[in-house]
C-alpha cells in the first residue's frame, strides 16, 4: 500500500476548508480547516461520527450549501478553483465534472419524472444531441449498472423501483456525463444489507473501469474498509487522521480512530461489553480551546489542551493530528480508552 | 413537460431486445390515474352529471325550448307542464327550464374563471414565495395573510359593493378572495418540496435555478395546486350565487341561478317547486364538482 508516491498531481486538492453557518443566535463550525487530497482514480473515505463535517464538507465541494453558510479555504480539481465558479461554469461543473450520489435513493429521485426523463434531462443538458440519441446512451447507462431490463425500466417511475434499484439508477444518473470525481454521500446507509454489498461492489467495479476519482463519505468501518484506498477520519470539522485504509483500520495512529475502532462489534465474546468512546462530540458552536477530543481523550496531558495539534507523519502515506501518536501506535487496541 | 410524452410513446421500440425478464406494466401518469377512475363508479356518475350540464350550457340555444328573456303577463308562475313549459314560468311569465339552462353558462363561468385566474396568479406568487428567500416570501405571504383576516364572503360582497354589479367585477372580487388561499397552498407545497433531496439532486447534476422550478417544483406543486383548485370551483359557484342573489353579482334580466333564487323568493308561496329549482341547480352543480374533484384527487396520487 505504500505505492502513493507525492509525484503525481492530486485531481482535487482541499485546503484548510472551514464552513460555517452564521446566524443570529450563534456560530456553527461545521467544518474547521480541513485538509486532503484525492488521486484520480483513487477512492478515499470520509470517516466519522454524525455532525463530525462529512457532508458539510462533500457539499462544500459542490458549492451546494446555502447562502448563509461561510466557505472558506481552498478546493481545486484539476487546477481549477472550484469556490470561485460562477454561473454557466458552475453549472457545467456540477453533474460535468463532479456527480453526486444521494444517501436516500426515495427522496432523491424526483416522483413526478421517470428513471428515463432523469437520465435523459441530464445527458441532454450535458452533451446535448437529440432525445434518441440521449435515450439509447441513457439504456446503455441502465445496463452498466447492471438495472436488469434496462429498456423498460427507462420508462418506470422511482416508486415502482426497489431501493436497490433506485440507488443503482440514481448511479447512472451521476455517471451520465463522465465526471472526473464521483461524490457518495452513505450511499449505502439506506438499504438493507445484502443490497448493500451489491452496490458496494458496483461502486467499486465502475470506479475502477472509469478510472473516477470517488469520495465516499459513511459512518460504517466495514463499508470503508470494502471500498476505500485511503481514509481520512473527521471529528469536529477536521481531518484527523488519512492513510491508506489497511494501515489506518489495522494501527490507528490517532486516539479517536482507536475509539471508533474499539467500539465496533467484532469478535468480541457474546457478554463482553462494547468499548464506547466515553463523553459524546464537542458542541460545534463552542469548540475546546485545543484538541477537539482532548475532553474524551484518555491519553490527553495538558499540552493537548493548548493549541490544536500540528499534523504528525508517523509513516509515509500516513497524518495524524494528535501529539500522542508516538505513544499511541503500538498496541492502542488493547489499551482502555 | 414534453418530454414526458416524447418519451412515453417511445422514440425507440422499447423492449426489442428483451430476454425472459419479468414484464413490468409501464405506463404514462395520465393513463394510470384513468386507470384508477375506471373502477370508482361515483366519480364516474357525477363527472358524468359535469359533463351534461357543460354541454347543456354550452349548447343552450339548441336545447333550449324557449326563449329566455321573452315574458307573459298572462304565463306567471304558472306549475310544471304549462303550456309547454316544462317546469313552468317565473314570476315574469319567463321560460324556467330555459332560464336555469342559459344560467349554467353564467354559472360555470363564474365558478372556473375566478378559480382559474386566483391559481394563476396565487399559484405563481406562492412557487416564488416559497422558493425565494425569506424577504420575498415574507413581503407575498404577508401581504396574502392581510386578505385572509376577512371572511371570504365578507370580502366579495365588500369588493363587489364597492366596484358595484356586473359579471366582470363579480368574477374580480372572487378571484380577490382565492387568489391568497392558492398562493398559500402553493406555498406551503413549494417550501416541502424545496427541502427535499431532489431538488438538491438536480442541484447537483448542474441544473439552474430557473429548470429547476420549471420542471421540479411546478411538476410537484401543479398535483395538489390542481386539487385545492377543483375543490374551490363549487364554492367559486356558490359565492357567485350568493352575489347575484345579494343583488352584487350578475345584473337583472340575465338569467342567473343566484338572481333568480332571489327574484323568486316573493313567490314561494304561489310556486314553491319552481321557486326552488335554481336552488336545487345550485346545489346539484357544486356537490358534483366537489365529489369528482374528491375522486380524481385520489386518483392523481401517484404513490396510491
Amino acid at each position: 500500500m505504500d505505492g502513493h508516491t507525492e509525484a503525481a498531481a492530486p485531481l482535487l486538492d482541499v485546503r484548510d476548508l472551514t464552513v460555517k453557518f452564521v446566524s443570529r443566535e450563534a456560530t456553527v463550525t461545521a467544518v474547521n480547516g480541513a485538509t486532503f487530497s484525492l488521486r484520480a482514480g483513487e477512492v478515499l473515505c470520509l470517516l466519522g461520527e454524525s455532525g463530525s463535517g462529512k457532508s458539510v464538507t462533500l457539499r462544500a465541494l459542490m458549492r451546494l450549501l446555502p447562502k448563509q453558510a461561510q466557505v472558506a479555504g481552498r478546493v481545486e480539481l484539476g487546477g481549477q478553483d472550484v469556490l470561485a465558479l460562477q454561473g454557466k461554469a458552475l453549472g457545467a461543473f456540477r453533474g460535468g465534472e463532479v456527480a453526486m450520489v444521494f444517501q436516500e435513493p426515495m427522496t432523491a429521485l424526483d416522483p413526478v419524472y421517470t428513471i428515463g426523463q432523469h437520465l435523459v434531462e441530464m445527458i441532454r443538458r450535458h452533451k446535448g444531441g437529440t432525445k434518441v440519441e440521449a435515450r439509447a446512451r441513457a439504456i446503455e447507462l441502465l445496463d452498466l449498472v447492471k438495472i436488469p431490463s434496462a429498456a423498460r425500466r427507462f420508462d418506470a417511475y422511482p416508486h415502482e423501483l426497489s431501493g436497490g434499484l433506485r440507488q443503482r439508477a440514481m448511479i447512472a444518473i451521476a455517471l451520465s456525463c463522465g465526471p472526473r470525481l464521483l461524490l457518495a454521500d452513505e450511499p449505502t446507509t439506506a438499504l438493507d444489507a445484502t443490497v448493500q454489498i451489491q452496490v458496494l461492489i458496483l461502486l467499486r467495479r465502475l470506479q475502477q473501469e472509469l478510472g473516477m476519482g470517488t469520495i465516499f463519505v459513511t459512518h460504517d468501518l466495514g463499508v470503508a474498509a470494502e471500498i476505500a484506498d485511503r481514509v481520512a477520519v473527521m471529528y469536529a470539522g477536521r481531518v484527523i487522521e488519512e492513510g491508506p485504509v489497511a494501515d489506518v483500520l489495522r494501527a490507528p495512529a490517532h486516539p479517536y480512530t482507536a475509539g471508533l475502532l474499539a467500539s465496533t462489534v467484532h469478535d468480541q465474546a457474546p457478554d463482553q461489553d462494547i468499548a464506547a468512546i466515553p463523553g459524546s462530540p464537542p458542541d460545534l458552536r463552542r469548540l475546546p480551546g485545543g484538541c477537539s477530543f482532548a475532553p474524551r481523550c484518555g491519553l490527553a496531558t495538558e499540552a493537548c489542551r493548548q493549541a490544536f495539534p500540528d499534523p504528525v507523519y508517523p509513516a509515509p502515506g500516513r497524518m495524524a493530528r494528535c501529539l500522542r501518536v508516538a505513544g499511541v501506535l503500538p498496541g492502542l487496541l488493547r489499551e482502555p480508552v | 413537460m414534453n418530454e414526458r410524452a416524447v418519451v412515453a410513446q417511445g422514440a425507440i421500440p422499447a423492449d426489442s431486445e428483451i430476454d425472459g425478464a419479468p414484464a413490468i406494466a409501464v405506463r404514462g401518469y395520465w393513463q394510470s390515474v384513468l386507470r384508477r377512475l375506471r373502477y370508482d363508479w361515483v366519480t364516474i356518475i357525477f363527472g358524468l352529471v359535469v359533463l351534461a350540464i357543460v354541454l347543456a350550457a354550452i349548447a343552450a340555444p339548441l336545447i333550449a325550448p324557449f326563449d329566455p328573456y321573452q315574458q307573459s303577463i298572462v304565463g306567471r308562475l304558472k306549475p310544471f307542464g304549462w303550456r309547454g313549459h316544462p317546469w313552468g314560468t317565473d314570476e315574469l311569465g319567463r321560460d324556467m327550464m330555459s332560464r336555469l339552462i342559459y344560467g349554467g353558462r353564467i354559472s360555470l363561468v363564474m365558478g372556473l374563471a375566478p378559480v382559474l385566474i386566483a391559481t394563476l396568479v396565487g399559484g405563481m406568487l406562492g412557487v416564488i414565495g416559497g422558493f425565494a428567500g425569506r424577504v420575498a416570501n415574507t413581503a407575498i405571504m404577508r401581504t396574502m395573510d392581510v386578505f385572509y383576516a376577512f371572511p371570504s364572503i365578507l370580502l366579495a360582497v365588500a369588493i363587489s359593493g364597492a366596484m358595484g354589479g356586473g359579471m366582470i367585477n363579480g368574477i374580480i372580487s372572487l378571484s380577490l378572495v382565492f387568489t391568497p388561499a392558492m398562493c398559500r397552498v402553493a406555498e406551503t407545497a413549494t417550501a416541502q418540496v424545496k427541502n427535499l433531496d431532489y431538488i438538491e439532486a438536480a442541484r447537483a447534476s448542474g441544473a439552474g435555478t430557473l429548470t429547476i422550478i420549471r420542471h421540479h417544483v411546478l411538476g410537484n406543486v401543479l398535483g395538489p395546486v390542481f386539487i385545492y383548485a377543483s375543490s374551490l370551483v363549487s364554492v367559486s359557484i356558490l359565492l357567485a350565487s350568493g352575489l347575484s342573489f345579494l343583488g352584487l353579482g350578475v345584473q337583472p334580466p340575465e338569467p342567473d341561478w343566484g338572481l333568480m333564487l332571489s327574484t323568486l323568493r316573493q313567490s314561494l308561496y304561489v310556486n314553491p317547486l319552481g321557486c326552488a329549482l335554481p336552488g336545487i341547480a345550485i346545489f346539484i352543480t357544486s356537490i358534483c364538482f366537489n365529489l369528482v374533484s374528491d375522486g380524481v384527487r385520489g386518483a392523481m396520487d401517484v404513490r396510491g
